[in-house]
């Protein structure tokens, strides 16, 4: 791929991935929103971070099927333990750290 | 006044920062191998650089490499990184409750600056109260620019680096397992995510690319919703 091709590619790369993060900010910041979709909202989060782990911890990826004794999972344990505990971001990352870490050493 | 305003601007840039670095520890070894991938498939620095600087999108990027790799078309590539990243239309449209008419420069400057991690870590410092847009500004660009400078350090010298030290790979998976127990603020959000958990993974298991990350949260958020509000009418009529 020659520079001009990239630099093309790399500005619609940017393009794509700037409005789907910049209009929905710009677009809802500004109206008050129905009741169900403001608490519609309110659930997106954890459901957003729920659905980012589980394929990690539960499945490998390829070819993509469903692994339940990866270290991955074993150490989130340990860690969501911790997180429920303690509630410390750090603490629980270094936690995380340490018993993936340590898993991979032993498996 | 001048005085109170750069504490005021140094308090936020502080907290930023305290907020910033569990991303900044699980982007550094992640930007370096996508660096590493670069140069393998033949990106000079720049390139990188370039790409890291415009697009900011972790896991897109490993997939616009990897398809420059196998010599992908443009527009596959285009298309591909447009799906995988409109999961952020989700993020962004959450966020945007905590903006109430906050000017149009500054959320442009700050959209540049959503990803998964920045998305999540925000999200919890605004439901927990005391945290600012300025702090959540300072977040996105540190942030950002860790990934900038790890994925050029990975183009210029990632070979050298060994993989896997210290556990690292599983510092952003440890940190969205806190950030999870966070927004656990009560039993429909516990239900929620344990819906999103297993639609994530049927989705995962059955639809090709990253859809299943919009699939399963969009899911879980109605079921989410619809079984609240039936909870609500039936102590209503009870």
């Amino acid at each position: 791929m020659n520079t001009r091709d990239y630099i093309a590619l790399i500005l619609c790369m940017g393009a794509v991935t700037y409005l789907p993060r910049m209009l929905p900010l710009v677009a809802l910041s500004r109206r008050r929103l129905p009741a169900w979709f403001s608490e519609w909202l309110e659930l997106i989060p954890p459901a957003i971070l729920s659905a980012l782990l589980a394929p990690t911890l539960l499945t490998s990826a390829a070819p993509r099927a469903l692994c339940l004794g990866k270290p991955e999972l074993l150490a989130a344990v340990p860690t969501l333990l911790f997180a429920l505990r303690t509630r410390s971001l750090a603490g629980t990352v270094i936690v995380g750290m340490a018993c993936y870490w340590g898993l991979k050493l032993v498996l | 006044m001048k005085r109170i305003l750069g504490e005021h601007v140094g308090l936020n840039i502080r907290e930023g920062l305290a907020a910033a670095w569990p991303i900044c520890l699980g982007f550094f070894p992640i930007g370096l191998s996508l660096g590493v991938l670069g140069q393998k498939v033949g990106l000079a620095p720049w390139q990188m650089a370039l790409m890291s600087l415009v697009v900011f999108a972790g896991g897109s990027q490993f997939i616009a490499v990897a398809m420059l790799g196998s010599g992908a078309s443009l527009a596959a590539i285009v298309t591909t990184t447009f799906m995988v990243n409109l999961r952020h239309l989700l993020m962004s449209s959450a966020l945007a409750v905590h903006f109430p008419g906050v000017s149009r420069r500054f959320l442009a400057l700050f959209a540049y600056g959503v990803t998964d991690e920045s998305f999540a870590v925000n999200m919890a410092r605004f439901n927990q109260g005391g945290w600012n847009r300025h702090s959540a500004l300072v977040l996105n660009q540190v942030t950002n620019a860790t990934w900038f400078f790890s994925t050029v350090a990975g183009a210029f010298a990632g070979q050298f680096i060994p993989a896997g030290s210290l556990g690292i790979d599983y510092a952003l998976t440890g940190m969205f397992i806190c950030l999870l127990v966070f927004q656990l603020r009560g039993m429909i959000f516990v239900v929620t995510a344990l819906i999103a958990a297993l639609c994530s993974v049927l989705a995962y298991l059955w639809l090709p690319g990253n859809a299943y990350v919009i699939v399963a949260s969009c899911l879980a958020a109605t079921a989410g919703l619809a079984l609240k509000r039936s909870l609500r009418h039936h102590t209503l009529t009870s």
